[in-house]
């Protein structure tokens, strides 16, 4: 299969190996895998602030940028939200309605893509550690996954798997949320990041990049002895 | 910024810095996970129950002015007095004239959210009526002189011994540390109340079109003694209430225990139909409906957001919201708290005041998922943010946005951007910049690579 790899900005720019991990799997798996590099933000900071018409430009741009593309697959529950979710609800009544439409049925989260539509559990990964794994809202609730990445990672050479505590709460990141009402984010980070400290993991993995950005920045500020990790970081592994 | 905003930012942040309290608030709400997942695994289809509970809603909601006539139609023939109220003025008006015709000395109230919406109390006690409320936690919260801190379980953040001291000092009783001697303190001194009261208030759960029956639902049976024992019962309800058949209660009771409670049914549902009838031993001899608006229609003017009306109170939004949980009720400032508060409040008090309540989300969703009448709340958060930027759009943000989309549509300035960026990360964690310096304060950046995903991939070797 094609692959054209849609990239959140912040993992371009903070987490890049996030991404090459994500590209190394798929090609593992013997995909043909694109980048665009037209593509930068899909719009998600301005349409979660009630911008909508701005928003509407980057979701239109998105459209060009990954028109011709046979499948997307992203790493972010989030970000393939947005795309699969809301590009829909925004250009719903416009010209580009069924242009989003089309975008939106071949968009995959990473997870789900393996899974899903490649029917593939067992990537042929090794990671000898003691693992715990984070549902991004996103992903758990507009995309409704949680059995997928949990299948992944069960395949997986030598890792161990503990569920925690607080199994389906929100780390608090919701983007712009995080920064806007601080003292809640940071309230909701220790609920979480405490239920995952707890497990005794080596690693709190996730499949969105954006969760993890807020409880490993938890996490890391109160010195907690477990690292968060991608998923595609944990697939493309074989130690 | 709003007043309402400045005092939520401020009350937020205390509290949600108060470690103990939001310890005893998920600890009270732990034995409500156990019970609500035990209840719904007895359901053979808890989602079927969901689309047949949001439907009996719908269709009542979707043909509001029609169900409404019928209903009143059959609740006058059973003898009721209907008055419409179109806001919380009107309301206090109507109850505060029929309390004067009766010359009513006394008057005790069961547990209606409606009558905090329309600050009711207050209203009565300053035309010199005494009331009281004898739902147990609203009791408690009354004495406290506090508002409800969680619409279904007022007083669920204060601790026996404050409950006891508060016994105490305003019913001179001696301290105790049990529940139970709790419970029957309240009980002894509320008993008489009601015999002695000439007007019993309470709110509805549901109207009933086709039998013109109210049905209310408790678990003290406080609501069926303030109905039943003073000579007048007035009953409060939005005119969101109504549903059109008896038969929707064989759906809408049990999931308003278990969503809300985490109970199978709470232990009295009650329908009223009418005052004392010739030959009946008891009941009141005039039974007032007021049926108010308070901006419900306004709601109903909305497609998008119409479904809001579908609300039977039952709370299960706010017992699994993480905002609700860390910040408390009283944060809020409203009469409904949670997520279905944030989501209506800007309707009943205005968006430009109370849009911030939709912005104190980080739209999990656990809200939407856990409403046993689908009502799909945290995408309305997400419409009042969009509806209050076209309606008042600030400067900040629409530089901000304005800017940001600027950026993204150009890539090679989005890439030159992230360089410079990744570049002065260390020095731009230091400054006090909007937004950074909020995050800064509490959570560390990873430290940024040389090279960004799009630099790397250039690479032939990636």
């Amino acid at each position: 299969m094609r692959v054209s790899l849609f990239i959140p900005c912040f993992v371009d720019q903070l987490t890049p190996k996030v991404g090459l991990a994500t590209a190394k799997v798929l090609k593992r798996l013997g995909h043909e895998v694109e980048f665009r590099s037209a593509q930068t933000c899909c719009g998600q900071p301005s349409f979660n602030s009630g911008q909508w018409d701005v928003a509407r430009e980057g979701a239109i741009r998105a459209l060009s940028v990954f028109r011709g593309t046979e499948v997307v697959v992203g790493p972010s529950g989030s970000c393939v939200a947005m795309m699969r979710n809301f590009y829909p609800e925004l250009l719903k009544e416009t010209p580009h309605a069924a242009e989003a439409d089309d975008l939106a049925a071949r968009t995959f989260e990473f997870s789900e893509f393996l899974v899903k539509k490649l029917g593939v559990t067992d990537v042929g990964a090794k990671f000898a550690k003691k693992v715990t794994y984070h549902d991004g809202c996103h992903a758990l609730r507009e995309l409704r996954l949680k059995e997928e990445p949990r299948q992944l990672l069960r395949a997986v050479r030598g890792l161990e798997f503990i569920e925690a505590d607080e199994g389906e709460t929100c780390c608090g990141f919701g983007g712009l949320f995080s920064a806007k009402f601080p003292m809640i984010s940071t309230a909701m980070a220790q609920v979480k990041g405490g239920a995952l400290a707890r497990t005794g993991a080596d690693y709190v993995v996730s499949s969105d990049p954006s969760c993890l950005l807020q409880i490993g920045g938890w996490l890391s500020r109160e010195g907690k002895p477990i690292l968060p990790l991608h998923i595609a970081e944990v697939l493309a592994s074989d130690v | 910024m709003s007043d309402a905003k400045s005092i939520f930012l401020k009350d937020a942040t205390v509290n949600a810095a108060d470690g103990d309290q939001r310890a005893f608030i998920n600890k009270a709400l732990g034995g409500y996970y156990t019970n609500r997942d035990l209840q719904k695994a007895r359901y053979r289809d808890w989602e079927r129950a969901r689309d047949a509970a949001s439907m009996a809603k719908w269709s009542a909601v979707n043909d509001l002015a029609n169900v409404l006539e019928k209903f009143v139609a059959n609740f006058e023939r059973n003898g009721g007095v209907v008055h419409w109220a179109r806001d919380a003025e009107e309301a206090r008006a109507i109850i505060l004239k029929i309390a004067e015709d009766a010359k009513a000395k006394a008057i005790v109230k069961s547990k209606c959210m409606t009558t905090e919406e329309i600050h009711l109390n207050d209203a009565l006690e300053k035309a010199g009526f005494g009331v009281v409320e004898s739902d147990l936690g609203e009791f408690i919260q009354q004495l406290r002189g506090e508002a409800p801190y969680h619409f279904v379980f007022p007083c669920m953040h204060v601790k026996r011994e404050a409950i006891s001291e508060l016994f105490t000092k305003h019913l001179g009783t001696a301290p105790t540390n049990s529940p139970e001697e709790l419970t029957m303190i309240a009980r002894r001194h509320l008993r008489q109340l009601y015999i002695d009261a000439d007007i019993g208030i309470t709110g509805a759960n549901f109207l009933i079109a086709e039998t013109g029956q109210i049905s209310i639902t408790e678990n003290e049976g406080n609501a069926r003694l303030t109905a039943a024992l003073p000579r007048i019962h007035i009953a409060l309800s939005g005119i969101e209430k109504v549903v059109n058949h008896l038969d929707d209660l064989s759906v809408l009771l049990p999931m308003l225990a278990t969503a809300g409670a985490g109970q199978p049914m709470t232990c009295y549902n009650t329908l009223y139909s009418g005052p004392r009838k010739k030959g009946e031993c008891d009941g009141p001899e005039q039974f007032h409906l007021v049926l108010i608006d308070n901006a419900r229609t306004r709601i109903l003017a909305d497609p998008e957001q119409r479904d809001s009306l579908h609300c039977i109170r039952c709370g299960a939004c706010l017992n699994v919201c993480p905002i609700f949980k860390n910040i408390g009720g009283l944060a809020y400032g409203t009469t409904y708290q949670g997520p279905i508060g944030s989501v209506i409040t800007p309707h009943l008090r205005g968006l430009k005041q109370w849009n911030h309540l939709s912005g104190a989300s980080s739209l999990c969703g656990a809200c939407t998922d856990a409403c046993p009448v689908r009502i799909d709340l945290h995408h309305h958060l997400l419409h009042n943010r969009r509806n209050a930027t076209k309606e008042s759009p600030t400067l900040f943000d629409l530089a901000f946005h304005h800017g940001f989309t600027f950026v993204i549509k150009r890539p090679w300035l989005f890439a030159l951007g992230g360089k410079i960026f990744r570049a002065t990360l260390p020095l731009l964690q230091k400054l006090p910049l909007p937004y950074m310096g909020a995050w800064m304060k509490t959570r560390d950046l990873p430290k940024a690579p040389s090279q960004s995903f799009r630099d790397q991939w250039k690479n032939p070797n990636v």
